[in-house]
């Protein structure tokens, strides 16, 4: 249960999208063009009654595709505006060249994305197949447990694409948080608006009487070192992340990290999450330390960049490991973040847990208490050398 | 109408050194596109394309005034988040100046790849200026044809063989098409005619609403001509009446350039290589359907033109 933690906080009942809206009514940014997708839809139809609604100064653009919706939002940035989106799915796949673009430019594009299962077959329930997906685009990937998580994230965000001049996605699980009613502690506008700051650009297109030519070709006596640098900027991220973090928490009491962990630190055996699931492991995870059992569990907020130093010390110490990724790569190998982890532990020489991995809830099916408690059964079973870990990705739920 | 001596004081806003290929038409577009819209600053929006490639080889640039590109199909959704950006900062004074915002794509950005974009940005209303520098194929991927390619021309993917004789449809008609958007100024010009072009381009950034303007560019590599020919080839387009300058105001069609005498078609397509197959004997009623669709067209505008006499919308 939310508990009002600042001390000009209130508490409200809102969804994962009339929170996110919310928070978007408060950063009240410059520009914001959109197009409908479910489960995302709502974001930008609470948002547009805003606008209609003379709540915000924001110039709404309903554009006519999530193409056009990056490429003008992109470009509202590079004009001078502070600029936002939202979209899932089959939207975020259709933005794919623009993200790419966002990111190679460095342009501080914030994005409200709910995670959905892409197309085919279409289902418009959720997984994280979308944002998974777009991984490897230089955007800072950044995913909410819950609409509190949500909220705070989106308010987080602005500062953070700003401050690393990367743009920044914000997701929560499609109808699972999106459409479900949760009480959340909101801000007063004015204390979000002061911790999100102006729009401060370097250089901006509205500056007429400084010219620049942006979105140059590059070829091969220039290109790689821009690459480069925009790797080197998601590294860099790390930081800015933590100081935002850092202020959010001295500013309204909420600390975050790059991942939360949940009776990790003294945990024998432990799964590796993002998303609303992380809610239903803690309770997992409480009823076998209730019967005495070592469980503990790592919640995955920010995805990209990868905090993958921190990560492989606080996984260290333990026996078994199962990384649960809500989308599939289909690489005929393991799946994303199970890769990630992976490569995390081996870069820095952690090889003693077990760690294996397990796909679930593809298109919104259902994982429960039950799929849970089975993993850390069978994470026990493989601590304890009585049944060898998979060697390949499991499954859970599926009928095969 | 444009006076030659006060254009010739504005200053030049592209520089020379680009890589555009001798004889190119793109670049002499550029030129007189910036020198028509000197009266007020201007952002540039580019597609992906010749001309975005040939002036802005990192790290140099040919453009005095800020120039974005950022893909190929986007030029018009690019300019459109531009022009929010500037309504949004105005509405809320951050920002003075008067700024004329310019989109330019390619046939192959304009025609196919980029309607959508294009299309979606007149509908919503953006005031902007989109120019179609229109070469007839995707010339800087080396020839391909498209949607805006006439009928018989030869280009790599649609090619002149052993039995295929070139592009067998004819162009979408792009002009009426942006036209029945209903937005308050949509023109039609040609290279070689810089009095029309540059008052066609001053009298859309003066429309209160989104402009377009569909200017024919020739390509001396695509077309297959010889470089200094450019202008010459341009102008037989409007004078065989393939491509007639015209205007659309708030859908009042008005002919702009009447042709002295009306050429036949072979005239513009004799000094072009793309159309050279369709000079066999055995070709020749490609020819006659050819010249069939131009006096068509024709007699179509001519209709549209004595109603817009009357003031009336065709």
């Amino acid at each position: 249960m939310i508990k009002t933690i600042y001390s000009k906080g209130k508490l409200v009942a809102k969804t994962g999208n009339e929170v996110m809206a919310e928070a978007m009514r408060q950063i009240e940014p410059d520009v914001v063009a959109a197009y409908p997708i479910t489960p995302a839809t709502e974001i930008v139809q609470i948002f547009s009654q805003f606008v209609a609604d003379g709540k915000v100064k924001t110039e709404f653009v309903a554009v006519e595709s999530e193409h056009s919706a990056m490429s003008a939002t992109l470009a509202a940035t590079v004009a001078g505006a502070r600029a936002m989106t939202g979209t899932s799915s089959q939207g975020l796949c259709l933005m794919w060249e623009m993200l790419n673009i966002a990111a190679g430019l460095r342009l501080p594009v914030v994005m409200a994305e709910v995670n959905r299962a892409i197309s085919a077959p279409i289902n418009i329930h959720g997984d994280q197949s979308d944002t998974m997906g777009a991984r490897d685009t230089g955007w800072i990937q950044i995913y909410s447990e819950n609409s509190q998580e949500a909220y705070d994230n989106m308010i987080q965000a602005v500062r953070i694409a700003e401050g690393a001049k990367l743009p920044t996605l914000v997701t929560t699980d499609g109808f699972i948080i999106s459409h479900c009613m949760e009480v959340v502690e909101v801000y007063p506008d004015e204390d979000v608006k002061k911790f999100v700051g102006e729009y401060k650009p370097d250089r901006y297109l509205l500056d007429i009487d400084k010219p620049f030519t942006l979105g140059s070709i590059e070829l091969q006596d220039y290109y790689f070192e821009h690459r480069w640098q925009l790797a080197q900027a998601m590294r860099d991220s790390k930081k800015i992340i933590a100081k935002v973090a850092d202020d959010f928490a001295k500013t309204f009491g909420r600390k975050y990290d790059f991942y939360e962990k949940y009776k990790l630190d003294d945990a024998e055996i432990a799964i590796v999450v993002i998303g609303s699931t992380a809610g239903t492991a803690k309770i997992v995870v409480d009823s076998l330390r209730e019967k005495g059992v070592k469980a503990g569990l790592l919640k995955i907020r920010v995805f990209r960049p990868f905090p993958a130093e921190l990560i492989a010390k606080d996984l260290a110490h333990l026996k078994a490991v199962a990384v649960l990724d809500r989308a599939d790569s289909c690489s005929g190998t393991f799946a994303p973040l199970y890769s990630d982890i992976v490569s995390a532990l081996y870069s820095a020489q952690v090889i003693s847990p077990k760690v294996v991995n397990y796909v679930y809830g593809l298109g919104g099916r259902e994982i429960s208490v039950a799929h849970l408690a089975n993993v850390y059964d069978t994470l026990s079973n493989i601590a304890s050398g009585t049944e060898k870990p998979l060697a390949e990705v499991g499954y859970i739920n599926v009928r095969l | 109408m444009a006076n030659l001596k006060e254009l010739s004081k504005n200053p030049e806003k592209m520089t020379g050194g680009h890589r555009l290929c001798a004889g190119c038409g793109a670049g002499v577009v550029m030129r007189q596109t910036l020198i028509a819209a000197a009266g007020k600053p201007v952002i540039i929006v580019g597609a992906t394309g010749c001309v975005e490639v040939s002036t802005t080889i990192y790290p140099f640039t040919s453009w005095k005034v800020p120039f974005f590109h950022s893909a190929f199909e986007n030029s018009a959704a690019t300019a459109s988040g531009i022009e929010s950006a500037y309504k949004s900062l105005k509405r809320q004074g951050k920002l003075d100046k008067d700024i004329n915002i310019i989109a330019f794509g390619g046939d192959g950005g304009t025609y196919d790849i980029g309607l959508q974009s294009l299309s979606g940005a007149m509908e919503r209303g953006h005031k902007m200026l989109y120019i179609c520098y229109n070469n007839e194929a995707y010339m800087n991927t080396g020839i391909q044809r498209s949607s805006a390619t006439p009928q018989g021309a030869d280009t790599t993917t649609a090619p002149a063989g052993k039995v295929g004789q070139g592009k067998k449809q004819n162009q979408k008609d792009l002009t009426d098409i942006m036209a029945a958007h209903h937005i308050p100024y949509v023109a039609q010009a040609y290279l070689g005619n810089w009095n029309d072009y540059i008052t066609k381009v001053q009298k859309a950034l003066a429309a209160d609403g989104p402009a377009f303007i569909n200017i024919l560019t020739p390509c001396r590599l695509g077309w297959a001509y010889k470089p200094e020919e450019t202008m010459n080839v341009a102008r037989l387009a409007m004078e065989t009446c393939f491509w007639p300058a015209f205007e659309v105001e708030n859908g009042v069609y008005k002919i702009n350039v009447f042709p002295k005498e009306k050429k036949p078609i072979t005239e513009f397509l004799k000094p072009q290589g793309r159309f050279k197959h369709l000079f066999k004997p055995e070709n020749a009623h490609l020819l006659e359907a050819i010249q069939k669709n131009i006096d068509d067209y024709w007699e179509t505008l001519k209709r549209r033109d004595e109603l817009g006499k009357k003031g009336l919308p065709a």
